[in-house]
């Protein structure tokens, strides 16, 4: 398909970008607007690494088109401080020694900003349905779920 | 160290010249070699150049060069701590960076730049804490001069030097003057008491930046004017190519090349360079290429089966022997028993994928890997480009994981890179392998099949263990082969049966190394991941039997000398007492140990039936890996590795190959645990020891599958012993 132009809304900015329309949203994050912090895992909505948050809600950017995001503002990984659920959570990550590669963790903290938002005292049952879809191959799940919870019992 | 920021290329020439030569060593050390590699203070040959490992910058950061791949582990942290701690640094203001492959970075004992066999602190524990204390007394030589004092009145702490006046003058300060003072000769090390970092629960460095996006791995690179490569692999190993249209891949805006490429398993592949990874990935599934199959062998899963259970029916090269080996035979048939296991081929799968970025110009390159064997990695990518290893200059980048997938001694994930990138000299080329890529790529933990026949002795012990394994030799073929394999028997196919610390009297084990057209590779704990599962369960089923306690029965059979493994099992005996004493309704506990790498670890889980998979509730390991240099750390390998050693047990874990093609090819169908497959709290107790640190990222993987299987065969009745675990 012929390339179009994208008004899209990221971390709070404007951003303009040309690219085929088939163009998952991850490869225009990464590749285009050089936020990295996005990670490529699987590319079929497997892992969760690529997690970022599309109109408030936790999305698989490696499977949404470009085109079908519209004006919903997307917020990642390099923004997700200025929250201050996200904060709390990575404050929690990084006092709880959670990661270990860390390649999964900016999507394993996207989720897990996405579930605090809706809940601030998750079970360990809400926390496998919010974070199910995360892959940690490092295995550092024990630690997500006491991170979570902490972070969710922030004021 | 090196003063203000000036990195000086002659110092680092001259270090780089007293390096040992390129002795490749054992990976795996012998046990008698086990006590060689025991450092001693003091009598380490070699004395290395602190500026080649630590910088000093004027605000009082010190920036510590690390020889290893940091990939999850955690030895960016673990060998400053080493360096710290003996330097009196102040911690707050320590910072690591992973230093780029050259001959001073070779492992002080392995001879090569690598991360492999659980053996980062191992073998550096020493050479970290030399460089500390020998930076320490320069710092306090420099100090001395100034205030015009002996060394021995000076005192240190925090970055700082004192004198016996009142004196005072921080690291940074002292900096010029130190790098002036000539290396000593010799050290004083510090007592373990006297540690204020090595034995504490630090932090790693590395957390802040991996939860907010500015880490970057070797896939994030982005150098100027660069371009993303895709290889269209051949569909099975070795093969190549009769037609290739790529008029279509080539149409595509963005698409700059398209070109074939030799594979290291002897086939073609096809590669496509474009601006953007989705603009590569758009050309390769466009190309449209007809393979040629029929000159290469074509393996079938099933086909393998067969060939290797009736192999494992028959004697193979001996791996060890003792005692009577007829004794077995003399038994009464209810007093033997047989048992046939199945393991498949498995893929590492590490969170980032494989990837590489090469530039090449006229009589050099500079490369960008996450590479577990640097030194290996960077001579491959100088063969293929007609250079020396010292005219590719090779940066250790930051990896998302790689439990062995990132230290083949092949280098062909290197390889593929500088062949695309001596096509197009000038533009660095990143080379990215997609999950696709990987999953299907080859490089697997090896299938086995394992027979074995137990005799059992009046006390219930056995008498008499006739064990046959099937699969193939990792290290054949490859350089590794020299010091690993013997009398055709690859040591990493029987590690944990051969060497095992059971007292079996009368014992045989020997293997068969089959030769099927499938890369295979070592996978974190290499060959205890299907060694461990047989001795764990069979001895459970041989306690079940002899109606005794599972942790009792093997404390009654392991050696009266293997101290580490009767410690750990003691302690995880005690710390699992409370709860395997209050067991919820239909749950089960199941235990195991296992010793490897010199570290031994217990295990014991707490699982019921949920959905007809395993549920486990928790999970308490206890570990005795000598002494501890950061029990955080150990703490986090620990709960990590159990749950990579789960990878075994979903019932998507096998990769399978039909008619030579493999048929997983994402996590869809090759799927590793989610947090719901992983225990849902691990308490981790470490065995209190000052003896020589062994490492940790491997040795917990083994014992986790088969406690959690021999929990499930309390609740079920039933034995498990083919892998992946298709039905509970
Ligand atoms: S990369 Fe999107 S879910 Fe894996
Ligand atoms: S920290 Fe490595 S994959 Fe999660």
């Amino acid at each position: 398909m012929a390339p179009a132009t994208y008004e899209l809304t990221v971390n709070g900015q404007k951003r303009s970008v040309t690219a085929d329309p088939g163009t998952p949203l991850l490869w225009i994050l990464r590749d285009e607007l050089k936020l990295t912090g996005t990670k490529y895992g699987c590319g079929i909505a497997a892992c969760g690494a690529c997690t970022v948050h599309v109109g408030g809600v936790a999305t698989r950017s490696c499977v949404v088109p470009v085109s079908l995001i519209g004006d919903r503002p997307i917020v990642t990984i390099e923004a997700i401080s200025q929250d201050p659920v996200g904060r709390a959570v990575q404050d929690a990550w990084v006092s709880h020694d959670v990661v270990q590669c860390g390649y999964c963790q900016s999507g394993q903290i996207m989720s897990a900003v996405a579930l605090l938002k809706r809940n601030r005292k998750p079970t360990d049952k809400n926390i496998e349905e919010s974070m199910g879809g995360n892959i940690c191959r490092c295995g550092t799940y024990v630690r997500i779920r006491e991170a979570i919870k902490m972070a969710g019992a922030q004021p | 160290m090196r003063p203000a920021q000036q990195i000086t290329r002659r110092a680092f020439v001259t270090a780089s010249a007293t390096a040992a030569g390129g002795l490749l060593v054992s990976l795996y050390l012998d046990r008698p070699l086990r006590a060689q590699q025991v450092p001693v203070p003091g009598q380490n040959p070699r004395i290395y150049p602190p500026d080649a490992f630590i910088e000093l910058r004027p605000d009082g950061k010190i920036v510590i060069q690390v020889n290893r791949l940091e990939f999850g582990q955690g030895v960016q942290t673990a060998l400053p701590m080493l360096l710290a701690d003996e330097m009196d640094a102040d911690w707050s203001q320590v910072a690591a960076e992973l230093a780029p492959a050259a001959d001073i970075y070779r492992d002080p004992v392995r001879g090569i730049q690598m991360v492999g066999g659980s053996g980062s602190i191992a073998t550096s524990f020493q050479q970290y804490r030399e460089l500390g204390a020998r930076t320490r007394a320069m710092l306090v030589a420099a100090a001395a001069e100034r205030w015009k004092v002996a060394p021995e009145q000076c005192r240190t702490e925090a970055s700082v030097v004192r004198g016996p006046a009142g004196q005072s003058a921080t690291y940074a300060e002292l900096a010029e003057g130190a790098a002036r003072i000539p290396v000593p000769a010799t050290v004083q090390l510090k007592k373990p008491a006297d540690f204020r970092l090595v034995g504490k629960r630090v932090r790693r460095l590395d957390s802040r930046p991996k939860c907010d996006g500015s880490q970057r791995f070797g896939l994030d690179l982005d150098v100027l004017g660069m371009k993303v490569a895709l290889v269209a692999h051949p569909p099975v190993f070795g093969a190549r190519p009769k037609t290739v249209d790529d008029t279509a891949a080539r149409g595509l805006t963005g698409v700059a090349q398209v070109f074939e490429i030799p594979t290291v398993s002897g086939g073609t592949a096809v590669a496509v360079v474009a601006d953007k990874f989705w603009t590569a990935k758009q050309a390769r599934d466009q190309l449209k290429i007809e393979w040629d199959l029929a000159a290469v062998e074509r393996p079938d899963s099933a086909q393998l089966w067969a060939t290797y259970k009736q192999l494992a029916g028959t004697p193979g090269n001996v791996a060890v022997t003792r005692g009577d080996q007829t004794s077995l035979d003399a038994l009464a048939s209810g007093d033997r028993l047989v048992a046939e296991y199945e393991f498949p081929f498995l893929a590492h799968s590490p969170m980032e994928p494989l990837n590489t970025t090469v530039r090449f110009d006229e009589g050099r390159a500079e490369v960008w890997a996450g590479s577990q064997f640097q030194t290996v990695d960077q001579a491959a990518i100088a063969e293929v480009l007609g250079l020396k290893p010292e005219q590719v200059t090779f940066h250790t980048e930051m990896a998302g994981g790689g439990f062995g997938r990132r230290a083949t001694a092949d280098s062909h994930v290197q390889r593929e890179a500088a062949e695309i990138a001596k096509r197009v000299p000038g533009t660095p080329i990143k080379l990215i392998w997609t999950r696709e890529d990987d999953v299907q790529g080859g490089y697997y933990r090896p299938m086995h099949a394992h027979r074995v026949e137990v005799g059992v002795g009046p006390s219930g012990l056995p008498v008499a263990w006739r064990h046959v394994v099937v699969g193939q030799s990792i290290v054949t073929g490859t350089p590794f082969a020299a010091f690993m394999v013997r009398n055709g028997v690859d040591r990493t196919a029987v590690e944990g049966v051969a060497d095992t610390d059971y007292a079996i009297p009368n014992f045989h084990v020997s293997v068969h190394h089959p030769t099927p057209n499938v890369p295979v590779l070592w996978w974190r704990s290499v060959g205890h991941t299907h060694t461990a599962f047989v001795m764990e369960t069979l001895i459970d089923e041989l306690a079940a039997r002899a109606k005794m306690d599972p942790i009792a029965y093997r404390r009654r059979l392991l050696n009266p000398d293997a101290k580490k493994l009767r410690a750990a099992l003691d302690l995880m005996e005690e710390k699992s007492a409370p709860w395997r004493a209050k067991l919820a309704r239909n749950h089960a506990a199941g235990i195991a140990c296992h010793e490897c790498f010199g570290t031994a670890v217990a295990c014991a889980v707490d699982v019921s039936i949920e959905n007809k998979r395993p549920r486990i509730h928790r999970a308490t390991v206890a570990i005795d890996a000598g002494l501890v240099v950061n029990p955080l750390s150990v703490e986090a390998q620990c709960q990590g590795a159990l749950v990579f050693g789960l990878s075994q047990l979903m019932a998507n874990g096998a990769i399978t190959l039909k008619d030579g093609r493999v048929e997983q090819s994402n996590f869809d169908r090759y799927t590793p645990p989610y947090i719901v497959d992983a225990p849902v709290a691990v308490d981790v107790h470490i065995v209190p020891s000052i003896e020589n640190p062994t490492g940790c990222g491997e040795p917990p993987v083994p014992v986790i599958s088969p406690a959690v299987v021999n929990a499930l065969s309390k609740l079920t009745g039933k034995r498990y012993r083919t892998l992946p675990l298709l039905t509970v």
